[in-house]
């Protein structure tokens, strides 16, 4: 198990990091701490290093193991168990959408494709006038997302796309739709192809290797294997968080219990765990709001099939993307919808493709000329595409209800067909949306055309994913519309701030890690000053 | 074709789904709340793997893979573990199977009647059952192809050695 590439966490650790495991706790145990940070992801991992860059206490709690790259062996046998949540087969309520999220010391950070897009205007513009964040504009956010671009090496990407990405870009020309390249959050990249495993070489500029280790040098504790379970509050504050400690597989509690006090608390936990915490909190919610309006930009997959190789499974994999279907109609008319491929391994290929049998190995042995195209609906900006809803299961767990209604299913079924269209035109022999009801793979546009028209759009038919979870502690200008306040501050608990992708009060419209990591490096820098000024 | 047994499994599928996961418990009260994979699991597996994967492996190739089938639900959480626990329980018990599934025991199911039975699962309109086909189909495919065995027929040459040791 050696790796010619150095551990930096390795080090760390080995340098005197404080760095605590709480599955091999003995006993209970308490902490003090001028600010606890709940999460370590995108939200987490801005707060903590700018926190403790201010000179304050920082104790960062992760219910996720710490992970590095001498763990990060490119085996989807490895990764999906120990760095996602639930083996990476976290669903919703109804089983109709399977959600990508990451459980690890740097969240889904770690396992991430390493798109980075600004928030789009449009976007920006909404929440200001619809939600009021009338801070939150291009030129207000500009400086904030140019910070974190600097930190986290976010630049163009200097190499040729893959084949995967090009026949998106190649079909898309044919088609007079235009197309652009995505630009990542890497530094010294190999073009490996293994973000969504753990950076083997440390070149994603992920949390795990920038803002923690920033934060542990600066002299932070990170307490591991510790699940946030419940504030303590008395009047309009918070006094502790009340933690349990989990087996080393993070599969069930030891028994052991953590108690964490601080003056200042920051939710960080992301859009499914972070509202759960706070319903368990039983945090002031007058207007109903906690928990709801979770959004996904869910996703619908088509497969095209090539006579060339594709090897989805090399290179840096994502690349290219279209927003030309986000800006065809109003942002608040039928839905929009952002093209970008996805790479394949054969346990996430083998197990997306819909078939079994005969017609699934037939798939199979084309695996390496399979080129998986993504459409990302823009949900959140019309009555009918109003999100899901977190609800706490019996046991406190966590559990999304995310309605598929009518108005996303008219724009999947608008999406299968540019998909299809688009990798017909890149040169494909075969296109096969994945849905339960495709037999074989269609053979020619028209074909496909006509079939993608008629087939059931129906949930558990056909296939849903999701890797961006958004929203359910709304941030707006109005206590009637969001939990908290364009500070970050949770309303009517006055040192609890949210800083995660559950504020945003709409999905993004984009792969949403440059937005957590702009809007939380504002919040934090505005909660240093403050608690700063406070002494 | 099992046509009658699936129309009932319509009718009542949903409802002996959650009924006859309450009787396995009843009948087997003392199941580890870790997914344990038993002889009666193993046999179904042995079945349902070159029939989901359109794969036939030999005897040590299969049992490799009904392993790693076992070990992929033992990484699931514990929740959900016993949600596969009932779904393999009901699907072993005869008189549930025969009304659910369809099929006789699993050594004596022909491959016609199992693809059968997961083509009924796969669109059924009782939706339980078809997150059942989707969980076993993501088990059975997952387990199989993880493994470095399966990727020299599908043209995946696998992650750089270096850094993969």
């Amino acid at each position: 198990m050696s790796s010619p590439v150095p551990d930096p966490i390795q080090a760390g650790i080995a340098a005197g990091w404080q760095v605590i495991d709480a599955s091999t706790l003995q006993q209970d145990r308490s902490f003090d701490a001028d600010v606890v940070v709940v999460g370590t992801g995108a939200g987490g991992g801005v707060t903590a290093e700018i926190l403790a860059q201010a000179g304050l206490k920082v104790l960062m709690v992760e219910e996720g193991a710490l992970k590095s790259s001498k763990d990060f062996k490119m085996r989807e046998a490895d990764a999906y168990p120990s760095l996602y949540q639930e083996s990476a087969a976290r669903k919703t309520a109804d089983k109709s959408i399977n959600i990508l999220q990451g459980r690890t010391v740097g969240g889904t950070t770690v396992v991430n494709w390493t798109s980075s897009f600004r928030t789009p205007a449009d976007t920006l513009g909404w929440w200001q006038s619809k939600y009021g964040l009338r801070d939150y504009s291009v030129e207000g956010m500009a400086p904030w997302f140019q910070k974190m671009e600097e930190r986290l090496h976010i630049n163009d990407w200097p190499t040729l796309p893959n084949a995967n990405n090009d026949l998106l870009r190649q079909g898309a020309e044919k088609l007079g739709i235009q197309t652009a390249l995505i630009r990542r959050n890497v530094n010294g990249c190999w073009n490996l192809g293994y973000c969504g495993m753990g950076c083997p070489t440390n070149a994603k500029q992920s949390m795990l290797v920038t803002t923690i280790p920033s934060a542990l040098e600066k002299g932070a504790l990170l307490l591991t294997r510790a699940r946030a379970e419940r504030f303590t509050l008395a009047g309009s504050q918070a006094t502790s968080l009340e933690c349990t400690a989990l087996t080393a597989d993070g599969m069930e509690p030891t028994g052991r219990r953590l108690t964490l006090r601080a003056r200042h608390f920051v939710v960080a936990g992301g859009a499914i765990n972070s509202p759960a915490l706070l319903l368990r909190s039983g945090a002031p919610d007058p207007h109903q709001l906690l928990g709801q309006r979770t959004f996904l930009h869910p996703v619908v997959i088509s497969m095209g099939l090539y006579p060339q190789a594709v090897e989805a499974f090399n290179g840096a994999p994502q690349t290219v993307y279209s927003d030309h279907f986000l800006h065809t109609q109003a942002l608040d008319g039928p839905m929009g919808y952002k093209l970008e491929v996805a790479p394949l391994h054969p346990v996430l290929g083998a197990t997306t493709l819909s078939a079994y049998g005969v017609a699934h190995a037939n798939l199979m042995k084309r695996f390496a000329h399979v080129q998986g195209m993504l459409a990302l609906l823009r949900d959140g900006f019309h009555a009918e595409a109003a999100g899901g809803r977190v609800t706490l299961r019996s046991d406190g767990s966590p559990q999304l209800d995310y309605p598929l209604t009518p108005y996303f299913w008219d724009g999947a079924r608008r999406a299968l067909l540019t998909m299809a269209e688009i990798q017909f035109a890149a040169g494909a022999d075969g296109v096969s949306p994945v849905h339960e009801l495709v037999a074989q793979p269609y053979k020619r546009w028209d074909e496909a055309r006509q079939a993608i028209a008629a087939l059931p759009m129906q949930r558990l038919l056909t296939r849903v994913v999701s890797a961006h979870v958004m929203g359910g502690c709304a941030m707006t200008g109005d206590a009637a519309t969001g939990v908290v306040a364009p500070d970050g501050l949770y309303r009517g608990i006055g040192n609890l701030s949210v800083h995660d992708g559950s504020l945003f009060p709409t999905s993004i419209g984009a792969n949403p890690q440059l937005s957590i990591y702009g809007v939380t490096a504002r919040l934090a820098s505005g909660l240093a000053e403050r608690l700063a000024r406070k002494g | 074709m099992q046509r009658r047994s699936f129309l009932k499994a319509g009718l009542l599928g949903g409802l002996a789904l959650a009924v006859g996961g309450a009787a396995y418990r009843q009948f087997r009260p003392s199941v580890a709340q870790r997914f344990a994979l038993d002889d009666q699991g193993r046999t179904m597996l042995a079945v349902l793997i070159p029939a989901i994967t359109g794969v036939n492996p030999d005897a040590p190739a299969l049992a490799a893979a009904i392993d790693r089938v076992g070990a992929a639900i033992n990484g699931l959480p514990l929740r959900v573990q016993k949600e596969i626990s009932d779904l393999f329980g009901l699907l072993s018990m005869a008189p549930t199977r025969r009304l659910l599934a369809g099929v006789p025991a699993w050594p004596e199911a022909t491959p016609a009647e199992v693809a059968a039975f997961l083509q009924s699962w796969r669109t059924h309109r009782t939706e339980m059952l078809q997150t059942a086909y989707h969980g076993l189909h993501d088990l059975v495919l997952g387990g199989w192809y993880v493994d470095p065995s399966s990727w020299a027929a599908i043209g995946y040459p696998g992650p750089m050695k270096e850094l993969s040791a």
